[in-house]
C-alpha cells in the first residue's frame, strides 16, 4: 500500500525546477484519487452484477437471497405506491425521529455523566460497578421491557436508542476526562482558572476527540435501537417494514429496507463529520490528508 | 463602594522561604517515599535562583510546594512572609512539558490568564498582542500550537506566564526539550523578560552550565531524598549573554567548583538507581 503511494507521489527524476515538481505532484495525487474512486465504483458494479447474474442463472436463489433488480423494483414500488403501512417517507421519518431523539438524549446524558464522574473520583468509585453491570446487560432485551412499559408508540423506541447510545458515549467521555493532560490542568490552575473554568476550557476540549469518536459509532447504535424496537412491536417505521417483509417471505423487501437504512446512516455520518471538522479545526492535519 | 484593599505584602524580607521542609509521598503500592528532607532555601526579592541536582532527586517538588499544589509534611513554606494557603495569583509557572492549550490559537493561549482572572476578552487580547510582540511572534497570533516549532511554543509559554505579571516565577526545566542553539536563545530571552519584570525566580534544571549562566545563586541538591548540599553565589556581571559567558574564566571556575559537588551526588543517585533495579 505504502509503495503505491510512494510511486505515485515521487516525481520522475528528469524534472528539476520546483514548479515542475509541484505540478507533477499535483497530477500524481489527482490521478491517485481517480484510481480510488474508479476502484470503488468498479467493486460495487462487480458485486451487483455478479449477484444479479447469479440470481438470473439460478446459482443464487432470489427467493431467499433477493436480487439487485428485485430490490430496486421494491424500492421503486415503495416510493411510487407507498408501503402496506403508508407512504415510504412517513416510515423513514418515524424511524429517523426515534433515532435522532434517542441519539441526542443518550449522547447528552452520556457526556454530562461522563464529565461529572470523570471529574469526581469518589462518585466514579461509587458508581463504576453499577455502570459495569448495566453495560454488560444485552441492552436489546430492554426493548421488550420498554414496549411493555411505554407501549407501541415512539417512546419505547426512543428509550431503547437512548440506552444503546448512552453507555458508549459515557465511557468515552469518562475516559477522555481522565486522559486530560495533568500539566495542562496545573497550568490553567496557576494561570488563575477556577474549577468550572478548568472543566470548560481544558477538560471538555481535551475530552472532545474521544466524545466525537464515540458519536460516530453511537449513531449507528441509535439506529439499531430504533429498528429493533420497531421490530419488537410498532405501528410505523422501517423496522416494521422489515418485519412485515420477513413475515411474507419477501427477501427483496428486507434488503430494500436495509439499503434505505444504510443510506440514512451514511448521510448522518457525513453530517457528524462536518460538525467534527468544525469543532476540532485546531488538530494537526493527518498525514494522508483527505 | 471600592473593595477594601488587601493587606499589602511586607515591603522587605525574602520573597520565598522554605524552612526545614520535609515532603513525603505515598506511592500507589502504599510505600512512603521521601522527596525532600530538612530542606531550607531562601529567595530574595528580584533574585534569580537556580536549583541543580541529580535526575529524579526531588527538584520539582520544591516548585510544587511553592505553588501550593503540594503541601509540606513538616516545616513551612512562606511567600512574601506569609504561609501558603492556596495558589497565589502572584505566581507564574513554566512547565517542562508542553502545557499550552492545543485547541486555542497563540492569541487565546496568551490571553488565557487575564481572561481566567476576569478581564474582558477584548482587553485581554490587546494585552496578549503586546506580549506576543515582545517574544517575537507577531505574525503567529492566529496559529495553533501544533503549527509552531518547539522554541516558538516555549516563547508562547513564556508570554502566557509573563502576561500575568507574576512576582514569583517558577520554571521546571523549561528548556530541556529544546536543541542547544534554541536553548541558548531562550535563556537570553528569559533573562531579558526577567530583568524587565524583576520577579523572584526559582529555575530548576539538571544542566549546570545553564544554571551558572543565569543565576544569582545556585543550590546544589543531594541525591534523593533531596536536601541542600551547598549554595553558591554567582558573581558574574549582568546583563549576561549566555552563549558568550560560558567562555569567561570566572564561569569556568564556577563550573569546575560546583561540578565537584554535583558529581558525587550524581554518582550516588546512579548507584541508588542501580541498587533499586537489582532489588
Amino acid at each position: 500500500m505504502s509503495s503505491i503511494i510512494a510511486q505515485t507521489l515521487d516525481p520522475p527524476a528528469t524534472l528539476t525546477s520546483p514548479s515542475e515538481i509541484e505540478i507533477a505532484a499535483r497530477h500524481a495525487s489527482r490521478r491517485r484519487r481517480q484510481i480510488v474512486v474508479a476502484a470503488r465504483i468498479g467493486i460495487l458494479v462487480a458485486v451487483l452484477a455478479g449477484w444479479e447474474l447469479g440470481a438470473r442463472s439460478g446459482v443464487i436463489d432470489p427467493f431467499f437471497f433477493a436480487s439487485p433488480s428485485g430490490i430496486a423494483e421494491q424500492i421503486w414500488t415503495w416510493v411510487t405506491e407507498g408501503t402496506s403501512q403508508g407512504p415510504l417517507w412517513e416510515q423513514i421519518l418515524v424511524t429517523m425521529e426515534e433515532t435522532v431523539l434517542g441519539f441526542l438524549i443518550g449522547a447528552a446524558g452520556g457526556v454530562v455523566c461522563g464529565i461529572v464522574l470523570g471529574r469526581n473520583r469518589l462518585l466514579a468509585d461509587i458508581f463504576s460497578t453499577y455502570i459495569k453491570v448495566a453495560n454488560s446487560i444485552p441492552r436489546v432485551v430492554l426493548g421488550s421491557i420498554f414496549i411493555i412499559a411505554l407501549g407501541l408508540g415512539m417512546a419505547s423506541k426512543v428509550a431503547l436508542a437512548v440506552v444503546m447510545v448512552f453507555f458508549v458515549v459515557f465511557a468515552n467521555a469518562f475516559q477522555g476526562v481522565r486522559e486530560a493532560d495533568r500539566a495542562m490542568i496545573a497550568n490553567a490552575q496557576i494561570l488563575g482558572a477556577s474549577s468550572y473554568q478548568i472543566t470548560r476550557t481544558v477538560i471538555i476540549p481535551s475530552a472532545m476527540s474521544w466524545i466525537l469518536a464515540s458519536l460516530h459509532v453511537s449513531f449507528g447504535f441509535a439506529l439499531v435501537g430504533a429498528v429493533v424496537g420497531e421490530f419488537l412491536g410498532a405501528k410505523k417505521g422501517v423496522g416494521l417494514l422489515i418485519s412485515t417483509a420477513q413475515g411474507s417471505f419477501n427477501a427483496d423487501g428486507v434488503f430494500a429496507a436495509m439499503v434505505i437504512l444504510a443510506v440514512l446512516a451514511l448521510v448522518v455520518e457525513g453530517l457528524i463529520t462536518l460538525v467534527e471538522n468544525r469543532l476540532v479545526k485546531w488538530r494537526p492535519v493527518p498525514f494522508d490528508g483527505h | 463602594m471600592t473593595p477594601a484593599p488587601l493587606p499589602s505584602a511586607p515591603a522587605s524580607g525574602p520573597a520565598i522561604e522554605l524552612v526545614d521542609v520535609t515532603r513525603r509521598f505515598v506511592t500507589p503500592d502504599a510505600k512512603v517515599m521521601t522527596a525532600l528532607r530538612d530542606f531550607t532555601m531562601t529567595v530574595e526579592r528580584g533574585e534569580f535562583v537556580c536549583v541543580v541536582g541529580p535526575t529524579g532527586c526531588g527538584k520539582s517538588t520544591t516548585l510544587n510546594l511553592v505553588t501550593g499544589l503540594a503541601r509540606p509534611n513538616v516545616g513551612e513554606v512562606r511567600v512574601f512572609g506569609r504561609p501558603i494557603t492556596g495558589i497565589s495569583p502572584d505566581i507564574g509557572f513554566v512547565f517542562q512539558a508542553d502545557a499550552l492549550f492545543p485547541w486555542r490559537s497563540v492569541l487565546d493561549n496568551v490571553a488565557a490568564g487575564p481572561v481566567f482572572r476576569g478581564m474582558r476578552k477584548a482587553e485581554a487580547h490587546d494585552k496578549a498582542r503586546d506580549w506576543i510582540d515582545r517574544v517575537g511572534l507577531k505574525r503567529f497570533e492566529q496559529h495553533y500550537p501544533h503549527q509552531l516549532s518547539g522554541g516558538m511554543r516555549k516563547r508562547v509559554a513564556l508570554a502566557q506566564t509573563f502576561i500575568n505579571e507574576p512576582k514569583i516565577l517558577l520554571l521546571d526545566e523549561p528548556f530541556s526539550a529544546l536543541d542547544i542553539q534554541t536553548r541558548t536563545l531562550m535563556q537570553d530571552e528569559l533573562l531579558g523578560l526577567w530583568s524587565d519584570a524583576r520577579a523572584s525566580v526559582i529555575f530548576v534544571t539538571h544542566d549546570l552550565e545553564e544554571a551558572i549562566a543565569m543565576a544569582d545563586k545556585v543550590y546544589v541538591l543531594t541525591a534523593g531524598p533531596a536536601t541542600v548540599k551547598s549554595v553558591y553565589t554567582i558573581d558574574l556581571p549582568r546583563p549576561r549573554v549566555t552563549a558568550e559567558i560560558r567562555y569567561e574564566p570566572a564561569f569556568v571556575d564556577y563550573a569546575r567548583l560546583i561540578w565537584n559537588d554535583l558529581r558525587e551526588e550524581v554518582q550516588r543517585s546512579h548507584n541508588q538507581a542501580s541498587a533499586a533495579a537489582a532489588a
